[in-house]
């Protein structure tokens, strides 16, 4: 096993599922010779070649419709697009296209195509360099998200989604990009989609988070053990269509529930896990469901980011708030 | 590579200033010459100061300008008094040439979005970061006012990358339909990140893509200012009067990295870097200047001194003004905030006030 941070983990990954798969091909803005704005490409096109590592003009709309076709007719493409907010200019391709095809087809053309994008706050970055838009696409009928949050977790969930016979948006955290390092299982290793991790057991209460919020949730349960409370900790990983088991069975044992997520809070992720627990569980519940988030506002730019951003600081807040009521 | 396109290049001086077209230069007074100048350095100055800035952690990511200063103020000098602009990130000159305080500047590219609101009646939009969108808000300002009855134009400005996306296409389509007053400034930077413009498009030109929408299309040496000035006013005057929009090709050069979190040097050689080396706007003006109006070391020598007190005076106010508040990412979602957003504010600030007790 190597010890790789995620962008390293993601870039090995591409290497040996191509290598594995002449149907893949690598297609998006700078991926090619610069080997992508975040070097998760680096080194396919010398590997590859310009036929399956390709650099395209500028257009998401053009990428990701393109892909489509690709997918339709029998490659397996991964789609780049440099930074989650550009992913919009391809909205009508993922909305109308990439999500329907399968049922337009009536089953006859499926569409398996990745989506990567980096995503999400927390590098002091430019407007629309620091956007968690993944409800948008969870609430498309058809789209899987899916969204990594440690290095080994982003090879795993990577190969599970170029794998899976359904279009995929796979955003990937950018804050971890190079934020640590793992061991990272050497050779074929998949996390079937639909499985949350069991970051941490616990008794008293349960965070649900994903992504970049994993380890501030880690951070929150650190700090709240000192004072004899046990969170257990579920990460998403597939953020839609999620675990929905491990969410009431952790929420059944624990009567506690708070959802952490950097995204905007209203018609969040969040929202939905806090309507099926309700309608589930909500009799296990011995306080109401908290919601730690992005604000409703515009990711803001490097000054006031950190105010945005949820940080351990206001996990434990809910924590208390919560084991106090 | 592909050797460079001359194809129908307007140029009215050579890159060492000597004068190719006598004709352009009648409608151009040695005060507009001088402006120029003042504003090419300027910029230069300001930019290489923000890139400085940037190394030593006290500015945030920016695309640098150098290379392309004479298509950036020319084109912001060629702007009537009521005219529109729609920049999109790497158009710093044009937009000092409107009016844009240069210390604002260096505070929304800090990372506070009070940098980024427009000079009151300047009638500049705010830097748009999602390539080619803008184009299509030029050509809605440009048809309101063609609604209206008021007689001004509308220009944006874009880089060679931005020809690929659907906007850039719809644009023009719309303003050739609807005859709308807009000039659509494409800076050819030859580069857009590490893709060079010939991977970009298979046109010769990206002028002649003009053609497909009935629409004029002109070609400009854009590192020659007295060229862009003159063509985009015309071109401006003309959509302004007769309602016939246009698009413009300035042919310029990056000749730094795309940004300051890029490296160019993993997909750009110094061969293609040479040619353009010797092809400086703002040396090219002054070599003219010397040789026809006068310049001399002495005057070089009191401009930049003057300009490097003004960039100073601008980082002063910059890192001089107070942090924004945090409540302030609430500010301006909605011209009035809803009882949601009501709430969050009170939730932060709740927050930061036990953080700091
Ligand atoms: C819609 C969109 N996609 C991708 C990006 C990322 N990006 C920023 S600048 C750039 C290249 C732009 O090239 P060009 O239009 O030639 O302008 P230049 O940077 O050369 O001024 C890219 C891909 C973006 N800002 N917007
Ligand atoms: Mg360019």
């Amino acid at each position: 096993m190597a010890r790789l941070s995620m962008v390293d983990a993601i870039n090995t990954t591409l290497h040996e599922l191509m290598a594995k798969d002449d149907r893949i091909v690598i297609m998006g803005e700078d991926v090619g010779v610069d080997g992508g704005v975040f070097r998760a490409t680096v080194g396919l096109l010398d590997k590859f070649g310009p036929d399956r590592v390709i650099d395209t003009p500028l257009a998401e709309s053009g990428i990701v419709g393109a892909a489509i076709g690709m997918a339709v007719y029998g490659m397996r493409p991964i789609a780049e697009i440099q930074f989650e907010g550009f992913m919009f200019k391809a909205f009508d391709q993922v909305y109308s296209h990439a999500s329907r095809l399968r049922r337009r087809s009536q089953g006859l053309y499926g569409v398996p195509l990745v989506i990567r994008a980096p995503y999400g706050a927390g590098v002091r970055a430019l407007e629309h360099h620091s956007d968690a838009p993944e409800a948008l696409f969870c609430h498309l009928p058809g789209m899987k998200v899916v969204i990594p949050s440690t290095p080994a977790e982003a090879k795993g969930l990577l190969t599970a989604s170029v794998e899976d016979p359904d279009p995929v948006v796979f955003l990937e955290p950018k804050r971890l990009y190079r934020l640590f390092k793992e061991e990272v299982p050497e050779g074929e290793y998949r996390i079937p989609l639909g499985e949350a991790r069991m970051v941490k057991e616990g008794k008293d209460i349960t965070l649900v988070t994903y992504g970049g919020m994993v380890s501030v949730c880690e951070r929150a349960a650190q700090h709240v053990a000192g004072e004899g409370v046990d969170a257990e900790i579920v990460d998403l990983r597939t953020v839609w269509p999620f675990d929905i088991a491990a969410i009431t069975k952790s929420v059944t044992k624990t009567g506690r529930l708070i959802i952490v997520h950097e995204a905007p809070r209203s018609f969040g992720v969040g929202a939905e896990i806090a309507a099926l627990v309700a309608e589930r569980c909500l009799l296990s519940l011995l306080a109401p469901i908290k919601r730690v988030t992005g604000f409703d506002v515009v990711p803001p730019l490097a000054r006031l980011e950190e105010y945005n951003y949820p940080d351990s600081d206001r996990v434990v807040r809910a924590i208390h708030d919560t084991m106090q009521f | 590579m592909k050797e460079e396109s001359n194809k129908d290049l307007i140029q009215v001086m050579d890159p060492d200033g000597r004068i190719v077209d006598k004709s352009a230069l009648k409608a151009i007074k040695e005060s507009d010459m001088l402006e120029m100048y003042r504003l090419m350095n300027f910029t230069r100055l300001w930019n290489s100061k923000a890139l400085s800035l940037q190394r030593q952690g006290r500015m945030g990511t920016l695309a640098s300008v150098r290379g392309q200063e004479a298509s950036n103020v020319g084109m912001g000098l060629a702007l009537g008094p009521e005219d529109w602009f729609c920049p999109s990130f790497r158009e710093y000159g044009a937009m000092f040439a409107r009016g844009i305080r240069p210390e604002e500047l260096y505070r929304y590219w800090g990372g506070d979005e009070r940098g980024a609101r427009p000079l009151e009646g300047s009638r500049v939009m705010p830097v748009c970061i999602t390539v080619g969108s803008h184009l299509l808000h030029a050509a809605g300002i440009a048809w309101g006012a063609k609604i209206r009855g008021e007689r001004i134009a509308v220009m944006s400005s874009s880089g060679d990358g931005s020809t690929s996306q659907g906007d850039f296409h719809e644009a023009l389509n719309f303003a050739g339909v609807f005859k709308l007053p807009v000039v659509f400034a494409i800076q050819n930077n030859h580069w857009a990140i590490s893709v060079p413009v010939e991977k970009q498009t298979a046109s010769e030109t990206l002028a002649e893509k003009a053609c497909a929408y009935g629409i004029r299309g002109a070609r400009v040496d854009g590192n020659d200012i007295i060229a862009v000035y003159s063509t985009v006013k015309k071109l401006l005057d003309v959509a302004r009067s007769d309602y016939r929009p246009a698009l413009v090709e300035l042919v310029t050069y990056r000749m730094d990295d795309h940004t300051t979190a890029d490296d160019a040097s993993r997909y750009r050689t110094k061969e293609m870097l040479a040619p353009w080396q010797g092809k400086d706007p703002i040396d090219r003006l002054r070599k003219y200047l010397s040789a026809e109006h006068g310049w001399d070391d002495q005057k070089e020598k009191g401009l930049i001194e003057e300009l490097t007190a003004e960039v100073e005076q601008c980082v002063k106010e910059y890192e001089g003004a107070p942090h924004p508040p945090p409540e302030q990412i609430f500010e301006h979602t909605y011209a009035e905030l809803p009882w949601h957003l009501r709430e969050e504010r009170e939730e932060l600030l709740q927050q930061v006030g036990d953080a700091e007790k």
